[in-house]
């Protein structure tokens, strides 16, 4: 099945113009959503004023951009938990934003079911937001804290089902509610009245009210202590097994990770650096930030050193610096990784990993 | 010998108009020189106002009802204003969660460095910056006489980390009680910040009190645990015994809720096949109560699959257990 991890091409990715082998078409018409060199900068020179710098005894205009995210592509299985991990400001959440339309991408396109969506507007997009929620990190920030639960919950069932009858409305929520643990009795209190996990799940519920078949879920664990954590990721597990879900999920814990997910994508620095089966990943990572990463989780009952070193700290995404993102703080960064940016290439048995080391076999 | 620090029955309330919730529930324990202890809890379970309370830090509306905190002897609840600045930040230093918040934005590392040095030991200024240097060595901050001249922000998390750890090692304490250290930052710098701190304990012979939630990170690092639950401290030992084979039903569910403790239990039939993904983790049911409704009995006891008639009526002891650990359970032998 080598077509379930290929690469998409540089090309033009029109299968209608473009000349492609089998493996792609499998791959477009499989994946639920591709991306293709998604690009994702943001500019924050500011007004004209803050823009303007005095140089060589001229004033220039100067922009300030973050490259967020740099040229990301993959696929996104139906059924799937494809999880992306990374250390803060590698651009992940700004990854799950893009995907679902929250922010408009740079450049590249997003493709869900093999229809463009990144350049849709706001109607063009409306078909699409029942079928992709999210679901935020934060539960106390991400619930209107003066609507009831039930009005949290009934508002996207009549925005997106005009002309549908109170009593529907009622029965799909109360349905929904007590599918998620929380008594439907409860829909009279407000979001301040419910404990961290029991906002997460009327989070998770507001997200599948509209029953959608793609979850983005962006660190929807991690403001949550660690009993509560498990029954929150139990019933993540649950609704996807019922419903067929398929998820996007971001996270920087990486135990919770390895546990949930069937694709694990690592991100440094707004690029992909490996992109594997979880099995495949956490048992043999291949990328040297990858190894990294992973050597430092701290594992009960394992000894504190042993873990990789890097040295230095991670470099600003506003100068990113030239060739591979990681060479200055790899320990087997050449020459090459210095100028030239490495392309994610797959190895045999699937995995996707963007390093020259690992590619010259140096790794 | 005597120990290092010797907490005995403290008990810290919060007022409220009319009556008063306890925080903290006649928590025990002691620390020897150079030894390392583990406060691990979820968040309400009081392990930060135990902390604040060894250094007699709970500020209004919570107050000590009750017991001892020895150090050295001397009874630190009951101490004077003068004797506890002598110790605080002197002999007992304290590192915080997020080092932005501890640092002074607008003074220079520096500065904030040699202040400190400054207001406990009687040196001139040219020695005091010496002692930073050294001290900012210590914690490997490259070209230290550079970055003893900048600004909080100028640094990464990571460094700040290491410049607040530099400052709690300026005047070399007996105790370093840290607080959620590496919580605000990233796993490879989180690492980093582990392996320096134990690294310093070892070299200096300092004693480390742990409060985390993390159970990873207190195994690798100290030597005892304490789990805190409502205010009480239900289970306590060894580190490699209590994570290795908990006895507290709420230590045991905390660890099976943990993904790679659930991962390592069948790890022998793990099938790749079959993702990790369709495997249940352990859950407690419910959550912590809140202090001003923790049950009668154990406070565990709603939430607790053992539960029996004895756990409603009254509250467990900390006692020793038969394999030498201590356990707040009615149901544990």
């Amino acid at each position: 099945m080598a077509g379930l991890f290929s690469l998409p091409t540089n090309e033009n990715p029109n299968l209608e113009t473009t000349p492609v082998g089998d493996a792609d078409m499998t791959n477009q018409n499989t994946a639920l959503l591709s991306l293709r060199n998604v690009v994702k900068h943001f500019d924050i020179s500011g007004g004209l004023l803050d823009q303007l710098r005095f140089s060589g005894g001229r004033i220039v205009r100067k922009h300030t951009v973050v490259h967020a995210v740099n040229d990301v592509s993959f696929d996104i299985l139906p059924g799937e938990t494809l999880s992306v991990v990374g250390e803060s400001g590698c651009g992940k959440s700004t990854l799950a934003r893009t995907v679902i339309g929250l922010y408009r991408a740079t450049g590249g396109e997003i493709l869900y079911r093999g229809e463009r969506i990144d350049n849709l507007n706001d109607n063009g997009m409306l078909p699409y937001r029942t079928r992709m929620q999210m679901v935020f990190q934060d539960p106390y920030a991400s619930l209107n804290p003066r609507m009831k639960v039930r009005e949290i919950l009934e508002e996207p069932v009549r925005f997106h089902n005009p002309g549908i009858s109170d009593a529907d409305v009622r029965s799909r929520v109360a349905d929904v509610m007590e599918q998620v643990g929380v008594n439907p009795l409860w829909g009279v209190r407000y979001p301040h009245e419910f404990s961290g996990g029991q906002r997460q799940r009327i989070s998770i519920a507001r997200a599948l009210v509209v029953d959608p078949e793609f979850i983005v879920a962006d660190e929807p664990i991690s403001a949550l202590d660690v009993s509560i954590q498990a029954q929150v990721l139990n019933l993540m597990m649950d609704m996807q097994e019922k419903r067929n879900l398929t998820y996007l999920f971001i996270s920087h814990d990486l135990s919770v990770v390895e546990h949930i997910s069937t694709r694990v994508a690592v991100m440094y620095l707004g690029s992909l650096c490996e992109l594997a089966s979880a099995a495949d990943l956490f048992g043999t990572p291949r990328h040297p930030y990858t190894q990294a990463l992973l050597s430092a989780i701290p594992r009960i009952g394992g000894k504190a050193a042993g873990h990789i070193k890097l040295s230095g700290d991670v470099p600003t995404p506003i100068n990113l610096p030239p060739g591979c993102v990681f060479h200055g703080r790899c320990p087997h960064a050449n020459a090459r990784c210095m100028q030239e940016v490495p392309k994610a290439r797959q190895l045999e048995g699937g995995a996707l990993v963007a390093c020259h080391g690992v590619e010259e076999g140096r790794i | 010998m005597q120990p290092l620090l010797d907490v005995s029955n403290l008990t810290v309330k919060f007022a409220l108009r009319d009556t008063a919730l306890t925080a903290v529930n006649d928590v025990s324990f002691t620390l020897g020189r150079g030894e390392r202890l583990g406060l691990v809890g979820e968040s309400g379970a009081g392990k930060s106002v135990t902390g604040f309370s060894i250094l007699n830090l709970v500020s209004k509306p919570g107050f000590i009802a009750g017991g001892s905190v020895l150090f050295e002897g001397k009874d630190l609840t009951r101490a004077s204003a003068e004797t506890l600045r002598d110790i605080r930040g002197n002999r007992i230093s304290m590192i915080f969660q997020d080092p932005m918040m501890t640092l002074n934005p607008v003074l220079t590392v520096g500065t904030q460095m040699i202040e400190t040095i400054l207001a406990h030991k009687k040196v001139t200024r040219k020695e005091a910056e010496a002692i930073a240097l050294d001290k900012l060595r210590k914690v490997y901050i490259p070209s230290p006489e550079r970055r003893l001249t900048q600004y909080p922000h100028e640094f990464s998390g990571g460094m700040r980390q290491r410049i607040v750890i530099a400052i709690a090692l300026l005047t070399s304490p007996s105790l370093i009680i840290a607080d959620e250290p590496t919580t605000a930052l990233d796993v490879t710098i989180q690492a980093e910040i582990m392996d320096l701190l134990l690294e310093l304990c070892q070299s200096e012979d300092m004693g480390l009190i742990l409060i985390t939630h993390d159970l990873g990170v207190v195994s690798q690092v100290t030597q005892k645990i304490a789990v805190m639950y409502a205010g009480g401290i239900v289970e306590m030992g060894d580190t490699g015994m209590v994570v290795g084979e908990p006895l507290h039903p709420y230590t045991r569910g905390l660890l099976g809720a943990l993904p790679q403790c659930a991962d390592k239990a069948d790890c022998g039939l793990a099938d790749v096949a079959a993702p990790r993904a369709r495997r249940r983790l352990n859950q407690i049911p419910g959550s912590m109560p809140s202090l001003s409704d923790v049950p009668r009995g154990c406070p565990f006891n709603n939430r607790c699959e053992l539960c029996e008639t004895v756990c409603t009526t009254t509250r467990p002891l900390l006692e020793v257990k038969s394999d030498g650990r201590l356990a707040a359970c009615h149901m544990v032998a």
